[in-house]
């Protein structure tokens, strides 16, 4: 049953991209019914009523499915609830008295925009180096002519569940996006319509990837933060077809 | 109020048989031909299902895209959130589907309200939907056969919704997403994200671009275009407390709806019956349990009144499986708004359930008994873990507990037959016009309609108005058009900020919210929805006085852009009051309680009302214009809709 707890908070602030940060203490009083991301709306409303700025935080659809929110609480993606966005998560995961530390996404690929915002658009870079069937509208076939086995059109939904939040780079200590490209990848490469394409996909996908993120050392920290709990072994995946592709590629284009 | 009836509104429906509708129209319409298409800006604002599938396919017949979210990126659109699935008329279940039916079941479950020509054309091109669909790699649920399988939806007595377990938006967004940035990729569409429509720009009365704020540096930006397309979503969020995602809002239509555009049906709201209770005072949003769990779950309250033992106390002979009671054909699966009137009736006589009485009992345990629990978790794990994430309660255990809570807009920005606006060159598509659900929305139809228009209607008929453009340049930003739009908003803007009041946007909206639900919710009535006008009037001048925003207009600042926002909800809520009045009838999610069977359900009056009313906006402080056009019913029968 829900109680009233006080919580302890300490916020990162920081006025813009150039600016620097500092943490800011904070202390709110919240049902456990509430959930976290209503906690702070609570906060921001006492502090426009002070006269002070609210802090700034990005939520939208808040039933986990946008993948817009994410912060660091207590120093893990999302919160300490597994299979969690941070806007699922409510407060009768705490105790009165706790203290709970917020920060935006840490990566060096993901900038600060302003206080618990930041840029996540190498993800779209990534998704346009190649995330996509080239299939104009208009061009398909009736969709039950390509049988698909339930299995893979089970993995290949299990993959595309990705909500691209980027949890998993601000999990990996080496801010890598390993686990977001290769649920692409894998989603795609499951599938007969994706097989075309499959191997420069890979390519192009793992060249941008490396543009902008660290490179993975394994150490499954991606999977635990992961809302969506998609799995570490589409890493073992994407390796395997991007060595595969180094090869394809250069068959297909007649170069043995 | 003055209703006008002179034929100011051209649908602009083809003549010919039904059946032969689109396919003459497609054959009579201008085309650009492929080298021409690259001479012409489409602006397309909004990325979700219809915007995102709109400028994928635009950009892949050659024409310049600017498309346009206020999002970090394209893929956040609310679209992702649908649940359910999207109907087709497949037949792939050989359960005597056609798209007569599929028509025929729009048609009706929409209580006769939406316009026969569009629908019937939406029911056509929902199979190349699936196709389409297929191709890019949607994983849609698939039987041990590897084809599709299907589920049967509310309003439906055939199986015909496609799905992806419970995630069915995202799939598909998803889909559209990633065929929109391989035209990003292409170079035919040019991406702006993070930047908001606050005003359309008019030439001549005809659309020649858009001005929108940069969320992040503040500028105010104009484009210019030949052609302006808005798929920005519906205007649920007005009640505050909607399943819509937090920054849904009405604004890119209601600034095209002050410059002429249109606003038909504003008081057709679609409250969707199995939404999570709100918990406490503060709750932000209502999140939804897909319809889907209709299928398998069976609804019930507590025959007693206020009877506080817990579900599996209450003996079978003492539970009221009120669905299944009245309406024996449909039981549960009867359409959203005979479903949620039926909750509200429940629990406003007492029965209701829950630490707050606020819930109807949505029960499993006949279903896991039945097929057992992993083919339960097949089906809706998902909404299941959701459901156990918010509540903190098991649903395999303990009976849900769900009550209706607005979802989705029927009413929107008015569009003829070629989902043109009133100002020519102006287009909406998707969720934020008003054609095809008439004044009740079918489940899994909203994602249909998204895509049919976003892929597979605007990109033909977009190019009957762009033919006679041919030659003409785009209007230069430089024109005072633009110049004076992009000034009338940073004047916007600045004033926001130096009203400085003593309260925050987000209690003006809680407070808006709490006026529109109470009076133009679920049932209206004159009194209340007279009392509804003058206290949204009193309750918007306190806001231009009292609201606080704080900051500066040329950062990253999440007030400010909300000030907006709720300012024109402010303004459409007095218009949903005006329209629900001047409805002397009931029909779908409109419920006059003047106006209603003996039995208590909806009484519609053809004779004065089968027709769609327009809005005309004639000032800031001045009555809006009421016209009509006049639907006509070829092919259906207008009959009181049973279910039971």
């Amino acid at each position: 049953m829900s109680e009233i707890i006080t919580v302890n908070l300490k916020i990162w602030r920081q006025e813009g991209p150039e600016k620097s940060g500092y943490f800011e203490n904070y202390t709110q009083k919240i049902t456990t019914e509430a959930s976290f991301l209503e906690m702070i709306d609570l906060l921001n409303e006492d502090l426009n009523n002070q006269g002070l700025e609210p802090i700034s935080i990005e939520s939208d659809c808040r039933e986990g499915i946008c993948g817009t929110c994410g912060v660091m609480i207590n120093g893990q993606a999302h919160g300490p609830r597994k299979a969690t966005t941070t806007c699922q998560l409510h407060m009768r995961e705490f105790s009165d008295g706790d203290e709970i530390v917020i920060e935006p996404f840490r990566a060096i690929s993901f900038p600060v925009i302003r206080d618990l915002v930041v840029d996540r658009s190498p993800f779209d870079q990534i998704i346009e180096s190649g995330g996509y069937i080239s299939v104009n509208t208009g061009a398909a076939s009736d969709a039950n002519l390509i049988p698909v086995p339930k299995e893979a059109a089970d993995q290949a939904f299990d993959a595309a569940a990705c909500i691209g939040c980027g949890a998993c780079v601000a999990a990996c200590p080496n801010s890598a996006a390993q686990l977001f490209t290769s649920a692409k990848l894998a989603h795609m490469a499951s599938l007969p319509q994706g097989q075309p394409e499959r191997w420069k996909r890979t390519e192009m996908m793992v060249g941008t990837m490396e543009e902008f993120f660290g490179s993975c050392t394994n150490h499954g920290e991606c999977h635990e933060a992961c809302p969506k709990e998609i799995n570490l072994d589409f890493i073992a995946f994407m390796n395997r077809d991007y060595m595969k592709a180094k090869v394809k590629n250069r068959a297909l284009s007649g170069q043995r | 109020m003055e209703t006008k009836n002179k034929a100011v509104l051209d649908s602009r429906v083809p003549k010919g048989s039904l059946e032969d509708k689109w396919e003459n129209h497609k054959f009579s319409m201008n085309l650009v031909n492929p080298n021409n298409k690259r001479k012409f800006d489409v602006i397309v604002v909004g990325t979700g299902l219809a915007g995102a599938s709109a400028a994928a396919s635009l950009g892949e017949l050659g024409y310049k895209v600017k498309a346009f979210t206020f999002h970090d990126s394209p893929r956040r659109a609310h679209s992702i959130a649908a649940q359910g699935g999207i109907n087709a008329a497949k037949n792939y279940k050989n359960d005597g589907d056609s798209v007569y039916r599929l028509f025929y079941d729009t048609i009706k479950g929409g209580d006769y309200r939406s316009r026969e020509a569009n629908v019937h054309r939406l029911a056509e091109v929902s199979t190349n939907i699936i196709d389409q669909a297929t191709a890019q790699g949607v994983p849609f649920a698939r039987e041990y056969g590897g084809l599709l399988d299907n589920r049967s939806f509310g309003g439906a007595q055939v199986s015909r919704t496609f799905y992806a377990r419970g995630q069915t938006g995202q799939q598909l967004l998803l889909g559209a997403y990633s065929a929109m940035m391989r035209q990003v990729a292409a170079g035919s569409v040019e991406l702006h994200t993070r930047a908001e429509l606050l005003d359309v720009v008019t030439k001549d009365g005809q659309a020649c671009g858009i001005v929108t704020r940069d969320l992040l540096s503040g500028e105010v930006i104009p484009h210019s275009a030949h052609a302006v397309v808005l798929a920005t979503g519906g205007y649920g969020n007005v009640y505050f407390l909607s399943t819509n995602a937090m920054m849904s809002n009405v604004t890119a239509a209601w600034r095209a709806h002050r410059r002429g555009a249109f606003f038909a049906n504003p008081c057709y709201t679609q409250i969707h019956p199995t939404c999570i209770p709100a918990s406490d005072d503060f709750q932000s949003k209502l999140t939804l349990m897909s319809e889907s769990l209709r299928n398998d779950g069976r609804i019930w309250v507590p025959e007693a009144f206020d009877d506080s033992r817990p579900a599996h106390e209450i003996p079978e002979n003492e539970r009221d499986y009120y669905l299944e009671n009245r309406y024996p054909a449909f039981g549960n699966l009867v359409p959203r708004d005979v479903a949620s009137r039926n909750a509200k009736n429940v629990v406003d006589q007492g029965h209701g359930v829950g630490p707050l009485k606020n819930g109807v009992y949505l029960d499993f345990s006949a279903a896991v008994e039945r097929d057992g629990q992993d083919a339960i978790s097949a089906k809706y794990g998902n909404l299941f873990d959701m459901y156990e994430s918010i509540t903190g309660e098991n649903p395999y255990e303990v009976p849900m507990r769900i009550y209706p809570a607005i979802h989705y807009t029927m009413g929107g920005v008015w569009v003829d037959y070629n989902l043109m606006t009133t100002i020519p060159g102006l287009y909406a598509i998707g969720e934020a016009n008003f054609s095809d659900h008439g004044a009740n929305r079918l489940g899994a139809s909203a994602l249909m309609q998204g895509l049919a228009d976003g892929y597979f209607v605007l990109p033909y008929t977009i190019g009957d108005g762009l033919a006679d453009q041919l030659g003409n340049p785009a209007v230069s930003t430089d024109d005072p058009v633009f110049t004076n739009a992009v000034s009338a908003i940073e004047d916007e803007t600045a004033k926001w900020l130096s009203i400085n009041g003593t309260r925050s946007v987000d209690y003006f909206h809680r407070e808006l919210g709490r006026l529109v639900w109470d009076h133009i919710g679920m049932s209206r009535n004159k009194e209340g929805l007279e009392k509804a006008v003058s206290e949204i009037r009193a309750l918007k001048e306190e806001f231009y006085s009292d609201v606080r925003v704080l900051g500066s207009a040329d950062t990253l600042n999440l007030s400010l852009e909300k000030a907006g926002r709720v300012s024109d909800f402010f303004e459409l809520a007095e218009l949903m009051a005006h329209d629900a009045l001047e409805r002397e009838e009931s029909c779908g999610g409109h419920f006059r309680e003047e106006h209603q069977t003996p039995e208590g359900e909806a009484q519609r009056d053809d004779d004065n009302f089968a027709h769609v009313a327009a809005w005309e906006w004639n000032g800031k402080d001045s009555l809006q214009t009421r016209h009509v056009e006049k639907l006509d019913f070829e092919n259906v029968t207008l009959t009181q809709r049973s279910y039971k």
